[in-house]
């Protein structure tokens, strides 16, 4: 099957999730809202002829200013046994910005979640673990968001914990003198 | 006034010993990284003198003056005794071994019984090292280190006393002027096993690779040795090429005829008769030593388990059949 | 991190983030009882250095430098990575010259990258020597490099639409004798560790992992040939030259480090055969496609040609049709030695990408070390890092 039928077929199955899809470049991507995405990557998987047995990518684009849902996920997904590729979307708003993990149907999700979670803040129900994995633990702000800064002006006052703790060296410094 | 004398004489003697040892030890340093240098197509030290013959004297004196750190929160006194410990033990077993005919500082009936005991007491300065850390790694490597050199004691142990059998005696000269009565002048021969034995002990022994887990720089960071710096660092690494050279000199004593030459090489080069003894010792010392560096340039490393595996079940074994069938050689013949 | 609750057996050991074994700033936290391993935490970030935020700032000829540093110990197949994305994206056609050109080159970026791989395992697992034969023969091909592009590590050679400049007859004399010879060293390496007892001993039956697990955990490359699934981006979606010369795919059997140690040793003839076949398939022609992205881009928009694109739209919305118009991606990948490089580049018609995503190999091999490691030893943990073959600048960006 190549990805257009595979699409159409996703089309025809789920049409009150599917929002749109297109293809380009012999690609298929297809936009979905974010309620269902689960089901319908379970189906994709689990499906003889379709079997997307290899999750290659998860990750989000950020909008802002051009779109009302702000954020997409990004689902990039391959069959080893029939070599075709799929791209499948599912549109995250800011105000409720939580979607399912899909964790338990490709183990390979977690740190992908995970990265996601760092640099956007989208939030994943479900995941076994979610906590910052790039960034510092206690870092603040999303990084690849459109609204965070590529450079920054306040230098060392960044990170509060690098601060704290030339101040902690500091003062210990002067102790010991 | 005999006593006198003889005090005197042992301790000229010890010190010439000491000083001679104390060179080829520093120099051993050397020779080890020429020779794996070469192993792996790369010359070695080539800077400091020509071909980097003065590399061990600059080696001891930056050793010398560096600072001595001694971290905050180790036992201090355990921390500081540790790496004594391990010189004086790897030291004293230089005592008895004889270079030549004469040429020993403490000629006992027990030799080579001393030896072993004493190489045993080197194992109290590796954990106390480990323990006094009060660093993980180093505990671990402590642990390891200690666990292993006992199992390997024993299989030390047992492999030469196939030598004490053929020999019927524990004094070391006595060993080797045994070894001259048969016409290929080494135990080496009828005891191939216990040989086998003795050089994979002697290995483990002295932690050197393939049995060099506790001190691998990849998995423990130098394990048990690795708070020390400075003079008390040096002081274990003199102990470890010390208890490397008793070893050898050991292998040399019981397996390979010390100090002479096997009867059949001399009747047939009859020119060899006057080379002096102390060449012939040397010579087979040297070899050994070779044979730790060459399987330190080729070999990798076994993991702990497999090692205590070898130790216990496959070493112990063999040294104990060996043991059983020179008991019966010698009973009928 | 500090794992406050320990309980009286267990004792929490750090590895990392500096340590000799774990190449690069890995740190491993673990937790142990005796030898075995109860847990295993990786902490990754170390080295994030914002490669994707950074390149929504720059347009995309000055955002081929910064993919050099992804994987700095491969470079080439970085570059040609986001080359075959963008040429995607924009429709360019690269010519056959340059084609054939980055197949040779990204075949020697994975020579190099694997003779790194063995010296760093072998002198993990304790065979010193095998280190500096390899460190040799990379010797020879960095200097080739520097012959090339001028930099030995971060080359930056490849171009949106071919290639920077023409390779000469003594470049290709150079690398023709290096060929030669190399299958003769690969053989020198294995005789020091392929069938040595202790190797064999330290690696067969270490880090097991199935093959529907290891698909399921989005492993790619050798580590998840070694599992015995034939996957390779070379032969499923092919790019540049690989078509056009022949080549088999090394895959191992049993999932453990020894089948993974030999698809990488395998697959060092496989790329010296192929970069023969491409010195004597060497068509002549032009380097650069007519249509390439030049250095000074204007700020103006780019020129894609969005003739095939179809879609289909289900809900009521106006503004839609514009948005797809306006906002083009595309996913292409590469087959890095380590694994599947893709490039996601989401394009809004300006000269700079909208969203640059690199998806990197070594992320989800890191990720997959708690899976190997639990339950065995604290040795083993240190031959499992050598197999999974990570490099921390690209797990982290």
């Amino acid at each position: 099957m190549n990805p257009a039928e595979i699409v159409k077929k996703i089309s025809e199955k789920f049409s009150e999730e599917v929002l749109w899809f297109v293809c380009f470049r012999d690609e298929c991507s297809i936009v979905l809202k974010k309620e269902k995405v689960k089901e319908i990557l379970r189906y994709l998987k689990n499906t003889p002829g379709l079997e997307f047995d290899y999750l290659v990518d998860l990750t989000a684009v950020d909008y802002l200013g051009f779109r009302e849902p702000r954020f997409d996920v990004v689902y990039h997904l391959t069959s080893i046994k029939h070599r075709h590729r799929i791209r499948v979307k599912a549109q995250v708003p800011e105000k409720d910005c939580c979607i399912d993990s899909v964790t338990d149907l490709w183990a390979t999700a977690n740190w992908f979640e995970r990265e996601c979670f760092d640099m956007f803040g989208i939030h994943f129900n479900g995941h076994p673990d979610l906590r910052r994995i790039l960034m510092p633990e206690d870092w603040k702000g999303f990084p690849l968001r459109k609204d965070y800064p590529v450079r920054s002006d306040l230098g060392d006052g960044e990170w509060e914990t690098y601060k704290e703790l030339k101040e902690t060296a500091k003062a210990w410094k002067e102790n010991a003198e | 006034m005999d006593t006198l004398y003889i005090i005197a004489i042992t301790i000229i003697k010890t010190a010439v010993y000491f000083g001679i040892l104390m060179l080829h030890v520093a120099y051993a340093t050397y020779a080890e990284r020429k020779v794996i240098g070469h192993i792996q197509l790369r010359l070695g030290p080539m800077v400091v003198g020509p071909h980097g013959i003065l590399q061990p004297i600059a080696d001891v004196i930056k050793l010398l003056l560096k600072e001595d750190i001694v971290p905050a929160k180790v036992d201090k006194a355990i921390f500081k005794a540790a790496p004594i410990i391990s010189l004086t033990a790897a030291l004293s077993t230089f005592a008895v071994i004889p270079v030549d005919k004469n040429w020993i500082i403490a000629d006992i009936n027990v030799g080579l019984l001393y030896v072993i005991g004493i190489a045993g007491i080197g194992t109290y300065g590796i954990i106390f090292s480990g323990w006094a850390s009060n660093s993980k790694y180093a505990f671990l490597g402590g642990l390891r280190s200690a666990a292993q050199m006992v199992s390997y004691e024993v299989a030390l142990g047992l492999s030469l006393v196939g030598v004490i059998l053929m020999a019927e005696s524990f004094n070391l000269t006595e060993i080797v002027n045994k070894q001259t009565e048969y016409w290929y002048g080494m135990f080496l021969f009828p005891q191939i096993i216990a040989y086998f034995v003795f050089v994979v002990a002697m290995l483990a022994e002295t932690n050197r690779l393939p049995f060099d887990l506790p001190e691998a720089e990849t998995e423990l960071v130098a394990g048990y040795f690795v708070e020390y710096s400075g003079i008390r660092f040096s002081l274990f690494y003199l102990a470890e090429y010390l208890a490397m050279f008793c070893m050898s000199a050991l292998a040399t004593i019981c397996f390979w005829g010390g100090w002479t030459a096997p009867p059949i090489l001399i009747k047939t080069f009859p020119i060899l008769e006057f080379v002096p003894g102390f060449v012939w010792f040397l010579i087979k010392v040297y070899f050994h030593i070779f044979l730790f560096f060459w399987l330190r340039g080729t070999l990798p490393r076994y993991r702990y388990d497999q090692l205590m595996a070898i130790g216990w079940k496959v070493l112990i074994p063999l040294a104990l059949i060996n043991i059983v069938v020179t008991s019966i050689v010698k009973y009928y013949y | 991190m500090q794992n406050n609750d320990i309980k009286v057996k267990e004792l929490t050991v750090n590895m990392g983030p500096q340590h000799p074994a774990t190449h690069g700033v890995l740190r491993l936290v673990l937790e142990l009882e005796g030898e075995v391993i109860k847990k295993c935490i990786p902490h990754i970030g170390y080295l994030h250095r914002g490669i994707e935020k950074l390149s929504e700032d720059l347009t995309y000829v000055q955002s081929l430098p910064l993919t050099d540093r992804i994987d700095y110990l491969s470079s080439m197949v970085n570059n040609v990575g986001f080359c075959v994305a963008v040429e995607k994206l924009m429709g360019i056609e690269v010519p056959e010259r340059a084609k054939f050109i980055r197949t040779m080159m990204a075949e020697m970026a994975r020579i190099c990258s694997h003779l790194v791989w063995i010296a760093t395992h072998a002198l993990d697992i304790g065979a010193m020597t095998v280190f500096l034969y390899a460190m040799r023969d990379r010797e020879e091909l960095l200097e080739m490099f520097e012959m090339v592009s001028g930099a030995r590590l971060t080359v930056s050679y490849p171009r949106v639409g071919g290639v920077r400049c023409d390779i000469n007859n003594r470049f290709l004399d150079k690398l023709y004798n290096f060929i030669e010879k190399f299958p003769k060293k690969v053989e020198e390496y294995e005789t020091l560790i392929n069938r040595n007892r202790i190797w064999l001993k330290r690696t067969k039956g270490v880090g097991v992992i199935t093959a529907q697990e290891a698909i399921n955990w989005g492993l790619t490359g050798p580590t998840l040939r070694g599992s015995g699934v034939y996957y390779d981006v070379r032969k499923f979606f092919p790019y540049d030259a690989y078509e056009k010369v022949d080549f088999d795919v090394p895959v191992g059997k049993n999932g453990d480090v020894y089948d993974r140690y030999r698809c990488r040793m395998l697959e060092f003839r496989q790329s010296a055969r192929i970069i023969k076949q491409c010195i004597e398939k060497l068509p002549e022609g032009p380097i650069l496609a007519d249509n390439a992205l030049r250095i000074r881009m204007p700020e103006s928009p780019l020129k894609i040609d969005k003739k095939d694109i179809i879609f289909e739209i289900y809900i009521e919305d106006k503004q839609i049709q514009e948005f797809i118009q306006k906002f083009t991606e595309v996913y292409a990948s590469v087959e890095a030695p380590r694994g599947e490089l893709g490039f996601y580049i989401v394009c809004d018609d300006s000269s700079k990408p909208y969203r640059m995503r690199v998806r990197a190999p070594s992320f989800v091999h890191a990720g997959v070390l708690p899976k190997l490691c639990e339950g065995s030893l604290v040795a083993d943990v240190i031959a499992n890092i050598g197999s999974i073959d990570i490099v921390l600048g690209e797990c982290d960006r």
